[in-house]
This record gives C-alpha cells, sequence and structure tokens, in this order.
C-alpha cells in the first residue's frame, strides 16, 4: 500500500456516556479509494464527524499526512485539505446554489477545481445556479455537495452515504461521474450501504460493526461470506 | 394639518427606533441569541460619545468615527470572551448571561458617569428644521432617518452580496457543515456582534443628541427595539424599518391625543399586531 494520508489508532469516539467507536484502526492511503460499509448505527457517520473534526477526539487518535489532527477544530482540518459531502445532503436553504459553491472555496486552496469546473462536470448546475438550492431535486443537491467539496480542491474526500435516499438512476449518473472527480489524484473514503457499488469503486473495503471493524480486505477478492459476518456478525 | 405632522415627526422616529432594533435583528438572526444588554449597549455607546466630545472637543456626529470601531471591538471581545461559551441547544444560558450583562453596564456606567442625565451638545443641528408644506421637519430626526435607511441597506447590501453575508447567512442554516467548509463559526459569531455593535454605536450616538440620557434608560431602549423586530417579522431588516416607523407613528399619535399616551400607544400597536398577526408584518422573506 502507498504512503498513507490518513490514519487513525485507537480510535474511540462518545457521544456523552455513549461509546460509538472503538479502538478504530483505518489507512487510506494516497490516491486511494477506500469503501466503507455497515448497517446502520455501525458508526460509519460517527467515524466521518471525528475524522472531519466535529466531533472531539483524544489526542494522536487521527494523523493527517503524518501530523497529528484529533484535536483540530472542523475548520483547521478543512484547511489542510480535508473535505466532505455529508450525509443527507445539507445544503444551506438560504444559498443559492452558486453561493453554495462559493462557501466551498471559502478554505482558499487553489488546484483544479473551481467553478467551471464544477459547471463542466454538471452542468445543469450552471443553468440552476441562482436558484435557491432547497428548490432541486435530490440528485441536483447531491450534485451541489458534490461541487461544493470539490470546490476546497481536497486532496481527501469524504463521501458519506453517498446513494442515501436518491432514485436508482441518479445514483448511477452520480457514480459515473465518480471517476472524473476522483481522478484527479485525490484520495477518498466512500461510504456507502450498497455494497455492490461500494466494492465497484474501491481499492479497499472496511466493515463497521457496533463500532468496531469487523473487516478490512481488498474489494476485488472479498467473498460474500465474510462480509455477511462482519456486516451482521453472524457466524 | 396637527395630525399629518404627529405621522411625519413619528416616522421620522421610527428611524432611530429601527436602528436600535436593526443589531438586534442581527444578532438573532445569524446566531438565534437574544441580546437583553443591547438596550445598555446603545447608553453605553452614548456615554462613550460623550467622553470622545468631551475629551477631544469633536462634534458628536464626528465622533461616530472613533466609537463605531470602539464598540465594534468590544462587540468582537464580548462574543469570543463570553457569549459564544454561552450558545448551544439551550436558549436560557445566553438569556441569563445577557440580562447579567446588563446589571453589569448599568452599575459600570452610574460608577464611572454617575446617576446625572447627560446630553450630547450638537450645537445648532439639535434644533434646525425645514419647512416642507407647513410641516417644520427637524434636520436630526430627517438625518437619523436617512441613516436608518443608509444602515439597513448596507447590512442588506452585506448579507447578499459579500462573502462576509455569505458566511452570516451558511453559519445561521447549519453551523456543522459550515465548520465543515473552514468557517470557524466562533470568529464569525464575532464579527456578527461587531458588525451589531457598530450599529448600535451609531444609535446611541442619535439618541444622545436627540435625548437626554442616564445609565438607566437602556431597558426602554431596548423594548422598542424589541417590538420594532417583531412587527417587521424576524429576520426581515427592512420589516424593521417598518416596524420602527408604525410604532413611532403610534407613539407621536398617542403623544397628540394626551402627552401621557405616548408610550403605551406604541405597546398597544404592538399588541394589537401581535394578536392580528403573531409572526410580524413581514417574516421571514430575507436574512
Amino acid at each position: 500500500m502507498p504512503d498513507p494520508i490518513l490514519q487513525t489508532r485507537g480510535l474511540n469516539s462518545h457521544y456523552g456516556d455513549f461509546q460509538a467507536l472503538y479502538d478504530v484502526e483505518l489507512d487510506v492511503g494516497e490516491g486511494e479509494v477506500l469503501a466503507i460499509i455497515g448497517a446502520n448505527g455501525a458508526g460509519k457517520t460517527t467515524l466521518m464527524r471525528s475524522i472531519t473534526g466535529l466531533m472531539t477526539n483524544g489526542p494522536g487518535q487521527i494523523h493527517y499526512r503524518g501530523q497529528d489532527i484529533s484535536r483540530l477544530r472542523a475548520d483547521e482540518v478543512a484547511e489542510l485539505g480535508l473535505a466532505m459531502v455529508p450525509e443527507g445532503r445539507q445544503l444551506f436553504p438560504s444559498l443559492s446554489v452558486k453561493e453554495n459553491l462559493m462557501i466551498g472555496a471559502q478554505v482558499g486552496r487553489t488546484g483544479p477545481w473551481d467553478m467551471q469546473a464544477v459547471y463542466d462536470l454538471f452542468p445543469i448546475l450552471e443553468e440552476r445556479k441562482d436558484q435557491a438550492s432547497t428548490s432541486l431535486s435530490g440528485g441536483q443537491q447531491q450534485m451541489v455537495a458534490i461541487g461544493r467539496a470539490l470546490m476546497a480542491n481536497p486532496d481527501l474526500i469524504l463521501f458519506d452515504e453517498i446513494s442515501l435516499g436518491l432514485a436508482p438512476i441518479i445514483i448511477k449518473d452520480i457514480y459515473e461521474a465518480l471517476p472524473g472527480i476522483i481522478g484527479e489524484g485525490m484520495s477518498a473514503i466512500i461510504v456507502e450501504q450498497d455494497i455492490t457499488k461500494a466494492l465497484s469503486v474501491s481499492s479497499r473495503v472496511y466493515c463497521l460493526q457496533e463500532g468496531r471493524v469487523s473487516l478490512e480486505s481488498a474489494s476485488d477478492t472479498v467473498s460474500r461470506e465474510d462480509i455477511s459476518r462482519a456486516y451482521f456478525g453472524i457466524e | 394639518m396637527e395630525w399629518l405632522n404627529a405621522i411625519v415627526q413619528g416616522t421620522l422616529l421610527g428611524g432611530l427606533y429601527a436602528l436600535f432594533a436593526a443589531g438586534l435583528s442581527l444578532i438573532f438572526g445569524v446566531m438565534r441569541l437574544v441580546n437583553i444588554a443591547h438596550g445598555d449597549l446603545i447608553v453605553l455607546a452614548a456615554y462613550l460619545g460623550l467622553t470622545v466630545t468631551t475629551a477631544t472637543g469633536m462634534h458628536p456626529m464626528a465622533a461616530v468615527v472613533i466609537v463605531v470601531p470602539a464598540m465594534a471591538l468590544i462587540g468582537y471581545a464580548l462574543q469570543r470572551g463570553l457569549l459564544n461559551q454561552t450558545l448551544g441547544d439551550d436558549i436560557l444560558p445566553p438569556l441569563l448571561v445577557t440580562f447579567g450583562l446588563s446589571v453589569i453596564i448599568q452599575n459600570g456606567l452610574l460608577e464611572v458617569y454617575t446617576a446625572d442625565p447627560q446630553t450630547l451638545n450638537a450645537g445648532a443641528l439639535e434644533t434646525a428644521s425645514v419647512a416642507v408644506g407647513g410641516v417644520a421637519l427637524g434636520i436630526l430626526p430627517l438625518l437619523t432617518f436617512g441613516i436608518a435607511i443608509a444602515v439597513i441597506w448596507g447590512l442588506q447590501w452585506t448579507f447578499y452580496h459579500t462573502a462576509l453575508g455569505r458566511a452570516f447567512r451558511a453559519v445561521s442554516d447549519n453551523q456543522d457543515i459550515a465548520q465543515l467548509m473552514g468557517l470557524n463559526r466562533r470568529h464569525i459569531f464575532g464579527l456578527a456582534m461587531a458588525l451589531a455593535l457598530g450599529v448600535t454605536a451609531i444609535a446611541g450616538i442619535l439618541l444622545g443628541i436627540r435625548t437626554s440620557f442616564d445609565p438607566s434608560i437602556g431597558g426602554g431602549r431596548l423594548i422598542f427595539g424589541f417590538e420594532a423586530v417583531i412587527i417587521g417579522g424576524l429576520g426581515n431588516l427592512w420589516g424593521t424599518l417598518v416596524g420602527g416607523v408604525i410604532l413611532g407613528v403610534a407613539q407621536t399619535i398617542g403623544a397628540k391625543i394626551d402627552p401621557g399616551w405616548q408610550v403605551l400607544a406604541g405597546h398597544i400597536a404592538f399588541l394589537v399586531i401581535l394578536a392580528v398577526r403573531p409572526n410580524g408584518l413581514f417574516p421571514r422573506i430575507s436574512g
């Protein structure tokens, strides 16, 4: 595996007294696409929130390019080149499509992605740029959410539940656009309920079960049995 | 003609109330903070104006160039040092803390400036007027109204045409996601409070030129500001101007009927509008 861009070591996350993650050890290689699967409540979104700095972590638990980022605020993590497409899109309703994209560029990182590059990727967004973000369809909103994350020119992009709540035809479109996005040398973590889709775009897969890593494997060699065991915990 | 006069004077008075209210509206819109100390901060600004004018001999209107940045700095420090710690899911802590702040500011002003009523001496500006169609319009109220329109236009423009305004709206919509986009909400909230207290500084100076003030009058200014915000509809700055005008006109008409009814008439107009339109006249059209 190439040098890791992101490493978690003994990552524990809590919501008050409730522990959501237990000793999660995860590596993302430079330029690698990693898939994270797991049932509802397995801790996938918590893991994303921990990595991006939206949850407070213990010191030394998350390293990005060798730097300990576990105690940084989310905006400081974003400046280092880590962006997220959050679960359920979560666009800013008071902002137009164009303004949502502009907010993504707020971190001030330069690179291949600017407004025009996003419009080239998703031409429909240019037509809708002055509309309220909430007036778009779910699929178009997902395009805005992806574009917003790309505008930060991240080195590592996190997709949380990328296809949740979208029509199958839209999911197909989004997945067809993914290689064009990640192909620019970016690393990515894709959190996905659809296991087949997750395996098809990733090189390695982690499965979470009740807050613990229950499987770590190459995506092309993992067996169905291994996945069901890791996913449901059935021996 | 006397009634027309009352309506016109009330409208102009509404400009001052809109300035009281704009800062409140802004802070509530961006961070859902109800600032009980707002009226006392207006009075604090008037006293800062007094200190600047007596120390330097400046005209009170010119003192704005010192008092506005000073209040903005106080606002930023207050937000970063104190108020950010009170913000969360619970609405009670900011209410209690700003109430406490209100008490502290009032007593601090009493210590430093005593309870004697003061005014800002603006010379000829205080009494100058022009006659328009038989109604004498004071230059100061006209100026106040013009400044209110300019300030609200400026705030509106900032909200919808600048990166700062975009950041305000984004943080107001979703704090976590805004943080993910590299916006530090604590800093953004600090800037919002700085802007709000900058407006408050203008309001305080104009108040101090118009009437005498002492450390205890903050509460009344807070109520007028609140009423203007709520009549206009929460989160709508132009609505706030309309709210201020309605309040001002109600007060001058009340005073016309009986001088003792001035404040009461304003509160009655507020209650009537609240009963008929509980969300105000123009709720949530814009930020």
